[in-house]
């Protein structure tokens, strides 16, 4: 049954996956390309000096001196042998750079999105039971005043707290470096580093499904299942977890997917203020020199993140709401 | 021969924050009898049914009365044993069978999960019993519709499943509210004899809140006519129909369809309706239906009346028909 649900979406997702990753592509290259300035500039500036021969020259190696349209070409064709290239500037193929950071983005936005799930639900479902009464209340004020913060002030308030202030959590990267921890002590280790910035990226999602998950369920009390669960003297907590909560989570799932993408771009802000060796950091760093190749790696690698998180999203649904057909 | 009723209501009350919506209602049921409770929308029957389960919408309230089930007064018991008596012992049929159903969980487990909760079952001999009451409804093919969801049904097969939880514990009671309003009229009737005969064979009380006197006229033994949260008359079904005592009961009649033998047709004739709304029932001083009755006399500005005998096993709240002298004869 589950396999079979994973077989229909995939089948009915990567037709739809191929054209949207080669528009993806084009379009960003064009973008980057209407950027002034090149890499061959940044290369220059960090030489210090360079001649009109030596820059031609140096355009010439890098396929910056073909027209628009073949540069394209060149790329594509490229991208078709799984070569995304090299960084003109650091000279590594762009897939070592990127493989060498998603691990440390992917866990931070993963651990972002379960936890702003996970709390946003369960606040969520805590206001609905109160609805109107004191928690509702208070929990509503503490999440309009969540919502309304951009994170990456939470992040920097947060280290002026915890780490200048309180001396308890460490500020920046994502690992003692040299400490060569094992076992626990390794996990506890990434836990510290992890912390600060995995909340400062979540707390607005878990604010906004916490809102979602509350409204889900207040309208799902309305519904007369509900009143037909009380009837069968089910107790209250089943009648929340089994009938209400499922039918609650469906919005919820719709926009956690699609926050994914987001949480990505949320993702390179924070990963600046806590210096997580992450995609963002990269991808920064590659705005700023013009090495495109690698932000166009970058962005690649997010569109197809975030075309899986879809798949992921759409078996999910499938799978709480059996009235959508998958065709 | 006195039997002890099934459920007996005394007096109950029921109110809004705002307003009382039911005013001091009484009746009983009997074993294996089908009582009709009928009047317009808004007249108060659908909340008490829903009290009787303590099944309220929120802000409505059991301002006063006790509703007597199996000696126990349900206004007042545990939520714990509320439960046990929940789906056991009263059981709830809704009117709406597409949104009554869980839209995300099997039929089956639906089913199953009202067994579990009232008999220690293991999961199998759930599954089993759930087959058995398929079948005892109509519901063919039960393996496969097991495994099935609410929206793969149509409306009639829905209130099918609903009718077979609603009997899978045996209950002593079954609400019914408003059980065929939302099913075209084939399928009415098939869903009226399906619960015609469990009740039979259950020996079921059952409870049906209607508006519809053609379904009351087929199937009920007993009715009892609710006019702006009151019983205003209550009456066996041939005698209500023959003679009913409470104009408003006259009129709901005479807005309706018969040939007189008790079947209902279509006809080209203009029905006579009930003229005025209904008041708010805090405003009237006297009988609430005074406003509206053709037939009203002095005494009926006086009080509200109280619902008292005409003859054995049928009353209603008029003053006229209290009085031998005073009697409607519109219907003799």
């Amino acid at each position: 049954m589950a396999a079979g649900r994973v077989v229909k979406v995939l089948s009915k997702t990567l037709p739809q996956a191929v054209p949207t990753m080669l528009g993806i592509v084009v379009l960003n290259f064009l973008l980057l390309k209407m950027l002034p300035g090149d890499v061959a500039d940044t290369i220059a500036m960090e030489a210090g000096s360079a001649t009109a021969e030596s820059m031609a020259a140096l355009r010439e190696r890098l396929g910056l001196n073909l027209g628009l349209f073949d540069q394209v070409l060149v790329y594509l064709n490229n991208l078709i042998h799984l070569d995304l290239g090299k960084s003109a500037r650091l000279g590594a193929p762009v897939t070592t750079l990127i493989l060498g950071r998603l691990p440390d983005t992917l866990m931070l936005v993963l651990t972002a999105l379960g936890f702003a799930l996970v709390t946003g639900v369960l606040l969520g479902w805590i206001m609905s039971a109160f609805a109107g009464k004191w928690p509702d209340r208070l929990i509503s004020v503490v999440l309009i005043f969540v919502y309304a913060m951009p994170g990456f002030w939470l992040g920097l308030m947060a280290i002026v707290l915890f780490s200048v202030k309180l001396g308890w959590l460490p500020s920046n990267g994502s690992a003692s470096i040299g400490a060569n921890y094992q076992g626990w002590a390794y996990f506890i280790d990434r836990l510290r580093y992890l912390v600060m910035p995995a909340l400062a990226l979540s707390l607005f999602y878990a604010a906004i499904y916490a809102r979602l998950t509350r409204s889900a369920m207040l309208e799902v009390q309305q519904q007369d299942f509900m009143r037909t669960a009380a009837a069968k003297g089910l107790h209250p907590i089943v009648m929340q977890f089994r009938h209400a909560l499922r039918n609650a989570l469906i919005p919820v799932t719709t926009v956690a997917g699609m926050h994914l993408g987001n949480m990505l771009g949320g993702a390179m802000v924070i990963e600046t203020v806590f210096g997580w060796p992450g995609m963002g950091s990269l991808a920064l760093d590659s705005v700023i020199n013009r090495d495109f190749a690698v932000l166009l790696g970058i962005l690649l690698l997010s569109s197809l993140l975030v075309i899986l998180a879809n798949v992921i999203v759409d078996i999910l649904q499938s799978w709480l709401d059996p009235r959508i057909e998958l065709r | 021969m006195k039997t002890v009723p099934v459920l007996e209501v005394l007096d109950l009350a029921i109110g809004f924050p705002a307003a009382r919506a039911v005013h001091g209602v009484s009746f009983e049921i009997h074993k294996g009898e089908m009582m009709a409770l009928v009047g317009e929308s808004g007249c108060g029957k659908s909340l008490t049914a829903f009290a009787i389960m303590r099944l309220l919408p929120p802000g409505a309230r059991i301002q006063n009365g006790q509703v007597i089930f199996d000696g126990t007064d349900l206004a007042t018991i545990s939520p714990r044993e509320l439960r046990r008596i929940r789906g056991n012992g009263i059981s709830l049929i809704l009117q709406e069978p597409m949104t009554s159903l869980n839209p995300v969980l099997t039929v089956g487990v639906q089913v199953a999960e009202i067994i579990r909760q009232h008999q220690n079952l293991s999961r199998a001999a759930a599954k089993a019993r759930v087959l058995e009451l398929f079948d005892l409804v109509g519901i063919t093919e039960p393996h496969k519709r097991y495994d099935q969801y609410p929206h793969n049904f149509s409306g009639g097969m829905r209130q099918r499943v609903m009718i077979a939880m609603a009997v899978a514990c045996n209950p002593a009671l079954l609400i019914a509210d408003e059980p065929t309003t939302a099913l075209d009229v084939t399928i009415q009737a098939q869903v009226m004899d399906l619960l015609d005969k469990l009740r039979r064979e259950l020996s079921m009380a059952v409870l049906l809140i209607t508006h519809d006197l053609g379904v009351v006229a087929q199937w009920a033994d007993r009715v009892a006519v609710m006019y702006a949260g009151r019983i205003v008359e209550t009456a066996p079904v041939q005698k209500f129909f023959s003679a009913p005592q409470h104009p408003y009961s006259m009129g709901l009649l005479n807005s309706s369809v018969s040939n007189g033998e008790g079947a209902w047709h279509y006809t080209n004739h203009r029905l006579s309706e009930i003229k005025g709304s209904v008041a708010s029932a805090a405003q009237a001083t006297g009988c609430s239906f005074a406003p509206r009755c053709r037939h009203v006399i002095a005494p009926c500005h006086g009080g509200q009346p109280k619902l008292e005998a005409v003859e054995k096993g049928w009353l209603a709240t008029c003053c006229r028909a209290q009085n031998q002298e005073e009697r409607i004869h519109e219907f003799a």
